[in-house]
């Protein structure tokens, strides 16, 4: 046994690249109250003090600054500091903290339309690479083989946020291995992966495989090489607390500085960590004041990670997010918990240098969770509003006990599964298109199949259903086709090297399709089932807006007669992608999930005959429309928790607000009952929850001073952001939404 | 048998009536017209809804997971629910008969006789006695105050657990030997879990004036903490377990 691995349990791991079960042989569950955390250290305070003069100076400009020259790898910056003497664990993406870089592989166009918008440009030669096509991008190829018809829906925004322009991201490298392995190790491993594959028949799969096998060698070079300017060395494991948590935030921090993925996420670190503050606390060589300055530096590295990005996609994903998301907590497949003293710790950050969206942080719930534990996160959750739990009992029957969550709702198993990012279909729109014979309604453009318009006054249930159903068909396979151009193109020009040098040779991948707009398709339905829907058209005959009469059952109030509508959809619409022929053999999976993009698909899309009028929001993710759910809550929650997530395996978003003394009186009430509520929803089947409880008037407060709120956290859809840094329209929507305020 | 109840509204998050999170039930009428409810829209007897017990039992069980969980059940206030005693009483029957934690908001101003055996299917009596002092409960409520006192005793008697709730409204309930002499009152009794005193708000109001009726407490302020402090003290130095929000 390597020396490095001194006092730890042997296991299988030992013969095999195998973390989880490192994890199940060595790691101390923990059952006890939070009395043990220590408080920020003065350093701590001191460092996260010039951490937010830096942030404060960027909302100012916008960027900080940027680099418009030397495209981002792993290696291409030198190293760089916050404030060396008292930074416990180093590393940042440029060699100036917050300074953006350039990731050009993902699409030319959006590196140079980001640095317009700040008033920067990009370097001559740099940009004569791409101008001059010596290097090829992920959307030039994309957009050399998508279809008119693939164009028109894109523009039309039928399917839109897809990741044809930037970097995919909702890939976990497991980014352990470098602690527990040491870099030599995997590549030692990795190697014999591809000679695994010299007997083989050279097929186009065979041959794409031992190419990206031999990238993921290059970059676990380039990674010891990037720990090198830091003066360290990363070939063989980390021997102790601190650099367990330095090696796995360097496998992180160069995946950061190779990739601008939409969702960067961590995965499950802290319970993994545990193991080495455990084994060193035994050898009374820390202190817990010492454990926890370590995991408070860690999480501020991770809260400093930034990417490029234009306006229009901050319209989209609001706040820059980069969703380093890091699970929390949840059961191991024998019973045993796997809540640690670093679950706890990691939450104490929230405390220690104050609420932030990222990393974010996620707790996988279940019933079985300690007691303590549940009392914990639930005051945390109260008091920071930073916290989204997901239903562990619900998961683990898929994923084991070793997975994360890629961005916000997306399981996956860690280093043995990816995904291929999706974005989502704009299912309200497409019903729009069944009604109008495949027009769209905003700019009357035939869009989708040429099919018979409906030309009655009023709607009729079944007339519009079986149109609908056509549509659906139709767009399934658009949808696919066009992930399926998407991921071949990102493969090929933008592979995540170093991510992929962090998962085994053969994994799971998944198609990852969405929606948006369940709860206003459900609505419309039922509108139209349940009460009278008369049609408004225009001169052209488009039909344009909607008048109902009378009251329908709207989806949120756990009324079956309407949940049943939305349940039905989720599921002939994933019935339809299951058909499809996917890249790579993907498993097509389907999320319910808009993030914040809910805003921008209400305003591409046209009235809809639930009454909601044309520009207006949807509900976020899987949540009922503002205002229809009338029946308080838990109704609404009911409601959402009837999505079978068999068929919407990416998951089931559902965003939460309520004010504190709807909570109970006392602080006491309050974190037993939104223990019983999250009990209750996951019991129930309910998937994933965000839960934000303070007033409307502080948001409305923080609106007009932005100044006194600068780490006012909100959770929106499957993350959460800076309320101040969202736009107005974004501030208006989560103002506007169901506050759940009778008690 | 299927008894009808007439319903105001639901709320399917209840936390401030009971333990726990409770399906409340808000029943439409009410005998008393208090200068400061907060809903003013559950008086009228002629209105509302008519559901049956097994429609209503059905709603409620789809919450049971929420209730298990969090020690929660089913709250039963209005208007005043009591005013429907056979529709209390088969609710509560059948709660009892799915383990449902069972609970009745009530001002007491009821006839004893009619609702005996609602409190057998009782776990707990929210009693709301708006004053302890007879002029001032019938300037505020428009009722006397003598039924409440007699159910509060006989409440002691039957030994049923009981969470007296009593606003405290500035220039009305806020009077220190008023105060006290509930405070008494209530250390006399034996089945006493806990006093909420709730301080007065103008959440209703806005009801108020849809409704076209006069509110009398437009000048009203919320009482201040020092009031709210003096109050707790007077509870607690009898001994009365005493929260207040």
């Amino acid at each position: 046994m390597n020396k490095e691995w001194k006092d730890f349990n042997e296991g299988k791991w030992l013969k095999e690249i195998n973390v989880r079960n490192f994890i199940q042989k060595n790691y101390t569950l923990y059952k006890g109250d939070d009395s043990f955390l220590e408080d920020a250290t003065e350093n701590t305070t001191k460092l996260w003090n010039k951490v937010l003069d830096y942030m404060k100076e960027e909302r100012k400009k916008g960027i900080l600054d940027v680099d418009t020259k030397v495209i981002s790898t792993i290696t291409s910056h030198d190293s760089g500091y916050i404030d060396k003497n008292l930074e416990k664990i180093v590393g940042i993406q440029t060699e100036k903290p917050l300074k953006r870089s350039i990731m050009p592989f993902g699409g030319i166009r959006v590196v140079k339309g980001s640095l317009e918008a700040y008033d920067y440009e990009l370097d001559e030669e740099t940009s004569a690479i791409f101008d001059n096509k010596y290097r090829k991008t992920h959307n030039d190829g994309v957009f050399d083989v998508y279809t008119d018809e693939i164009r028109k829906a894109r523009r039309s925004g039928i399917i839109t946020g897809l990741p044809d322009a930037y970097g995919r991201g909702r890939i976990i490298g497991d980014y352990r291995r470098v602690a527990l392995y040491g870099v030599d190790k995997l590549i030692k491993d990795k190697k014999e992966e591809k000679k695994q594959l010299d007997d083989n028949i050279m097929s186009s799969d065979i041959i794409r495989l031992r190419e990206e096998i031999a990238e993921q060698i290059y970059a676990l070079e380039e990674l010891k090489e990037m720990a090198a300017k830091y003066n360290f060395d990363i070939s063989k494991p980390a021997k102790n607390s601190i650099e367990a948590v330095q090696w796995t935030y360097f496998g992180y921090l160069a995946a950061v500085k190779e990739q601008n993925g939409a969702a960067m996420s961590l995965g499950r670190v802290s319970t993994f960590l545990d193991i080495y503050f455990e084994r060193d606390l035994a050898k009374g060589i820390i202190t817990e004041k010492d454990i926890q300055e370590i995991i408070d530096h860690f999480v501020m590295k991770l809260r400093m990670v930034r990417f490029l990005r234009t306006p229009s996609y901050d319209e989209l994903f609001s706040g820059d997010p980069t969703w380093v998301t890091e699970v929390i907590g949840g059961m191991g497949i024998d019973g045993r918990t796997l809540v640690t003293k670093s679950s706890f710790r990691i939450l104490h950050t929230l405390y220690n240098i104050g609420p932030a969206p990222e990393p974010n942080l996620t707790v996988l719930w279940s019933e079985r969770l300690p007691e303590n534990f549940k009392k914990f996160v639930t005051k945390v959750s109260i008091d920071t509003s930073a916290i989204q739990y997901e239903n562990d009992d619900l998961m683990r029957e898929y994923y084991g006990d070793d997975y994360g969550i890629a961005c916000c709702v997306s399981a996956m198993k860690i280093g043995k599964q990816m995904q291929f990012f999706g974005a989502r279909a704009n299912l309200a729109k497409a019903l729009l298109y069944a009604i109008n014979g495949g027009k769209d309604e905003k700019s009357g453009v035939q869009v989708g199949p040429n099919f018979e318009p409906i030309t009655s006054e009023y709607l009729n249930y079944d007339e519009v259903s079986e149109k609908f159903n056509l549509v659906m068909d139709w767009l399934a396979q658009l949808y696919i086709n066009t992930l399926n151009i998407i991921h071949y193109m990102h493969d090929k020009y933008a592979y995540e090297r170093v991510q992929m040098a962090l998962h085994d040779k053969d994994i799971v991948r998944t198609m990852a399709a969405g929606i948006a707009g369940l709860s206003v398709v459900a609505d419309s339905l039922s509108a139209i089932k349940h009460s009278k829907v008369k049609v408004i058209r225009n001169k052209e005959g488009l039909a344009v807006n909607y008048e109902v009469e009378g009251k329908y059952p709207a989806f949120g109030n756990n009324e079956d007669s309407v949940d049943e509508i939305a349940t039905s959809i989720v599921k002939n619409f994933m019935n339809k992608l299951r058909k499809q022929e996917t890249y790579r053999n993907s498993i097509p999976t389907l999320s319910i999930l808009t993030i914040t993009s809910n805003v921008v698909y209400g305003k591409k899309t046209g009235s809809t005959p639930d009454g909601r009028k044309a520009g207006e929001p949807f509900a976020p993710g899987a949540n009922p429309m503002h205002g229809r759910d009338s029946n308080g809550a838990i109704a609404s929650m009911a409601s959402v928790a009837k999505i079978p997530y068999e068929h919407s395996e990416d998951g089931i978003s559902y965003t939460f607000s309520i004010v504190p003394k709807a909570l109970g009186k006392t602080e006491d009430d309050r974190i037993n009952n939104l223990a019983g509520l999250l009990d209750g929803y996951f019991h129930d089947e309910g998937h994933h929850i965000n839960v934000n409880v303070f007033d409307r008037d502080t948001l409305l407060d923080a609106m007009d001073h932005p100044e006194k709120y600068p780490q006012l956290t909100i959770r929106v859809s499957g993350y959460a952001v800076n309320f101040i840094k969202l736009t107005k329209e974004q501030q208006m929507d989560v103002i506007n939404r169901t506050f759940h305020n009778r008690a | 048998m299927n008894i009808k109840g007439n319903i105001h509204s639901i709320e399917t998050c209840g936390t401030v009536d009971g333990p726990g999170i409770r399906f409340v039930i808000f029943t439409q009428g009410c005998p008393l017209r208090c200068q400061y409810c907060h809903n003013p829209d559950t008086w009228k007897t002629n209105e509302g809804n008519r559901i049956t017990v097994d429609e209503l039992i059905a709603k409620i069980k789809k919450y049971k997971s929420y209730m298990k969980f969090s020690a929660g059940g089913v709250t039963l206030t209005g208007g005043e629910p009591l005013l429907q005693p056979e529709f209390a009483k088969e609710l509560f029957k059948k709660c009892k008969e799915e383990n449902i934690h069972t609970t009745i908001d009530t001002s007491g101003f009821i006839s004893l006789e009619k609702i005996t055996d609602v409190l057998e299917y009782t776990d707990l009596v929210l009693l709301d006695i708006k004053s302890f002092n007879p002029t001032l409960y019938k300037d505020l409520t428009g009722v006397s105050n003598n039924p409440t006192i007699k159910l509060a005793k006989y409440l002691s008697d039957i030994n049923k657990l009981t969470w007296i709730r009593h606003v405290i409204v500035p220039n009305l309930t806020d009077k220190e030997e008023d105060l006290i002499a509930l405070a008494e009152f209530l250390s006399s009794l034996n089945n006493i879990e806990k006093v909420e005193l709730l301080p007065f708000h103008k959440m209703g109001e806005y009801k108020w004036e849809e409704l076209g009726y006069k509110y009398k407490l437009k000048n009203t302020s919320t009482p201040s903490e020092e009031t709210m402090e003096m109050a707790v003290k007077i509870f607690k130095e009898r001994n009365v377990n005493v929260i207040y929000e």
